[in-house]
């Protein structure tokens, strides 16, 4: 097995990072908080057979998805992103709560998706973060259609999606960056190199040693940042939303990362390298160095670190008891909605008898 | 009132959808500045601009994808396949992303996606097909299938106002076969999910879509002339929902059907249609519900295998003749 570097981009200096005062500072951190207790929450109900289906994780990856997402324009009807699976920090940033994704997981009636889609593959469109399908890739076509969308009715509001490095071996992956190339979309590509799709390496999944040069071949801006690094994500997207939003077409953005569970909690993660996970998790964990970073550059003080991380755990623990015990929904509603009109699919003629 | 082709018609629908609705773009290969590989869109992109009219990569998935997200957004989308048997190459999109996109997200999708399909002008393999029976298992598609100019017309138009998205088939071979004399002033707005009666009869139904209607209908006069038969044809022209009380009418009128369309035999309509006729209205029926199909092969170039392969008027006047006696 191949070994994977850590990238260092720590900042030197302790002044503040470009744009982002320490109410920010914290407010990330709150992100990143929330995630990974959110997670360990849904670990603990997968464990009492409450999460129905399978449970992804997003561990050592969630600075990434906080980082990008926080540079986007928030509120009802601006920017839009579309998360992956392991995008759940995105999400939180862009204004999900942490009751729909416990009632998404657990299937509940009144989860966004009334129990008819799982885990983060939910949407709110005005909050602005479209849920992805589960074949991957697809997302990048649509988002060139609604970031097109803004470049046809002059609106200045970015589309970011997000795919895995093992999604940039899809064609609608490559169709539809080509496509967003060609409109000038102002769309923001999110390129998460964790190094794991399932069980294959990236060594398997492509010869480049960036996706930044897949991206550069179809003439889009790209570049590669230590994606544990919340600061440096956020600057380098901070960046290209604003570039995008002028008008100055697709910009995509490598965060190289690491994938330290498997592909779903069921998985026992036997193909990866044991001392590789360790390492990421001793040398690299993005909340960590995070933490580091804002006491060590005075940034913040661990009490009020402590403070979010105990505001964290009570938001979640009330959102648990607030759903837990929900009903899932009653069978006949998965009848209504295939279409506008007829208004519900036929009930299966035995079940009249 | 000038006769117009079912090209034109079809033409004239998309037009004035553009016109009337600034929602409403277009976007498919070669449709903007070459206006279209058959010149359905000849004109649109001087009249509408290039933001409206959109040439794009040769890439059918992101045309369907693309034309998913502006949908999401509020757009009316007009996407373009070059010939519809390319419209496989965003089969992953239309079913998975598109089709369940209502259901499972509560995501409105009014997309349209058209371009020219069948047989019977020689255009091999990959120039020819009916896709229909592909997206016809999916449940969340619409899927029309005009015969004639006043219908291109009218289910272009009623297709683009859809909530829902919907599959629009236009048959090259009718393209300018067909004219109609359609009325000025008036808007043709056909209904989804109505089937029409092509012609009325006493003795035995033909129920078919698309270029068949037509072989159908000539059929019909032979068998009028020569066996004193009188046929009746139903002309689906929507697919999928598919019209059952006009299916099931015409079954308890004549009581003998045959089913036919110019896509293969396996898996094809007419078997969903044998199968709900059977379920709603099995003591109507004096005979077997006989199938007229194209035989289960790829599409053949040469004129001779081609003929041979799909079904021709004189299939249709055969099954019909063996029906009346039963």
């Amino acid at each position: 097995m191949p070994s994977h570097s850590v990238p260092d981009t720590r900042p030197e200096t302790p002044a503040l990072p470009a744009e982002l005062e320490r109410p920010q500072l914290l407010e990330l951190y709150r992100y990143l908080r929330l995630t990974r207790t959110l997670e360990e929450r849904l670990v603990a109900l997968y464990r009492q057979s409450k999460v129905i289906g399978g449970l992804f994780r997003s561990l050592g990856q969630e600075g990434e998805s906080v980082g990008s997402a926080y540079a986007l324009e928030r509120g009802r009807h601006r920017d839009v992103l579309s998360p992956l699976i392991r995008n759940l920090g995105s999400m939180l940033v862009m204004g999900a709560k942490p009751i729909e994704i416990l009632r998404q997981y657990m299937a509940k009636a009144e989860s966004p998706t009334h129990g008819r889609e799982l885990n983060l593959h939910f949407n709110d469109l005005e909050r602005g973060y479209l849920g992805q399908i589960s074949h991957l890739g697809d997302m990048v076509p649509v988002m060139a259609g609604i970031t097109l969308t803004f470049k046809m009715r002059g609106e200045p509001r970015v589309g970011l999606v997000y795919v895995g490095d093992g999604a940039t071996s899809t064609g609608a992956f490559h169709e539809g960056l080509n496509f967003a190339a060609v409109q000038r979309c102002p769309l923001v590509v999110i390129g998460e190199f964790n190094h794991w799709a399932y069980t294959t390496p990236s060594e398997k999944q492509f010869v480049v040693k960036d996706l930044a040069e897949k991206a550069k071949g179809y003439g889009v801006h790209a570049v590669t940042v230590d994606g544990n690094d919340v600061i440096a994500v956020h600057t380098a997207t901070k960046h290209a939303v604003e570039r995008a939003r002028r008008g100055k077409g697709v910009h995509f953005i490598e965060v190289k990362t690491y994938r330290r569970k498997g592909h779903a909690e069921h998985d026992d993660q036997s193909y990866q390298p044991k001392d590789e996970i360790e390492r990421w998790a001793r040398d690299n964990d993005p909340v960590d160095r995070f933490i580091k970073q804002l006491v060590e550059n005075g940034w913040a003080e661990e009490s009020e670190l402590a403070d979010i991380d105990r505001a964290a755990k009570e938001e979640i623990d009330q959102a648990t008891d607030a759903c837990v015990n929900e009903p899932l929904p009653p069978p006949e509603t998965a009848l209504p909605g295939v279409y506008a009109h007829p208004a519900a699919a036929e009930r299966l003629w035995v079940r009249g008898l | 009132m000038p006769e117009v082709t079912f090209l034109e018609a079809l033409r004239q629908g998309l037009w004035e959808e553009m016109e009337r609705d600034d929602r409403v773009f277009m976007l498919g290969e070669d449709i903007g500045a070459y206006g279209g590989a058959f010149k359905v869109t000849d004109g649109f992109q001087k009249k509408f601009g290039e933001a409206r009219v959109i040439d794009t990569p040769i890439s059918e998935a992101a045309i369907v994808g693309a034309a998913a997200g502006a949908a999401h957004m509020g757009m009316r989308p007009v996407a373009e396949m070059q010939f519809i048997d390319f419209i496989s190459c965003a089969y992953d999109m239309l079913t998975n992303y598109v089709a369940t996109a209502r259901y499972r997200a509560g995501l409105s999708t009014p997309i349209v996606v058209r371009g020219p399909c069948g047989g019977y002008v020689r255009g091999g393999p990959f120039h020819s097909q009916n896709p229909e029976a592909a997206f016809f298992h999916t449940p969340g598609l619409k899927i029309v299938y005009p015969s004639t100019a006043r219908d291109a017309k009218g289910l272009i138009k009623a297709s683009i106002r859809d909530e829902d998205p919907v599959i629009y088939l236009e048959h090259k071979w009718l393209y300018r076969r067909i004219k109609e004399t359609l009325p000025e002033g008036e808007e043709i707005l056909t209904p989804i999910g109505e089937a029409r009666l092509a012609r009325e009869g006493q003795d035995l139904s033909i129920i078919t879509y698309g270029a068949t209607v037509w072989k159908a209908l000539e059929a019909a006069d032979q068998l009028a002339k020569e066996d004193g038969l009188s046929v009746e044809i139903v002309d689906l022209r929507t697919l999928l929902p598919l019209d059952d009380a006009a299916i099931m009418a015409t079954v308890k009128k004549t009581n003998k059907v045959l089913i036919v369309h110019e896509d293969t035999r396996t898996g094809g309509l007419a078997g969903e249609i044998a199968a709900r006729i059977n379920e709603q209205a099995f003591e109507w029926l004096d005979g077997p519900i006989a199938r007229v199909t194209a035989h289960d092969v790829p599409l053949p170039y040469a004129p001779t295998l081609e003929d041979f392969v799909l079904p021709q008027s004189e299939d249709i006047v055969k099954a019909a003749r063996w029906l009346a006696k039963y």
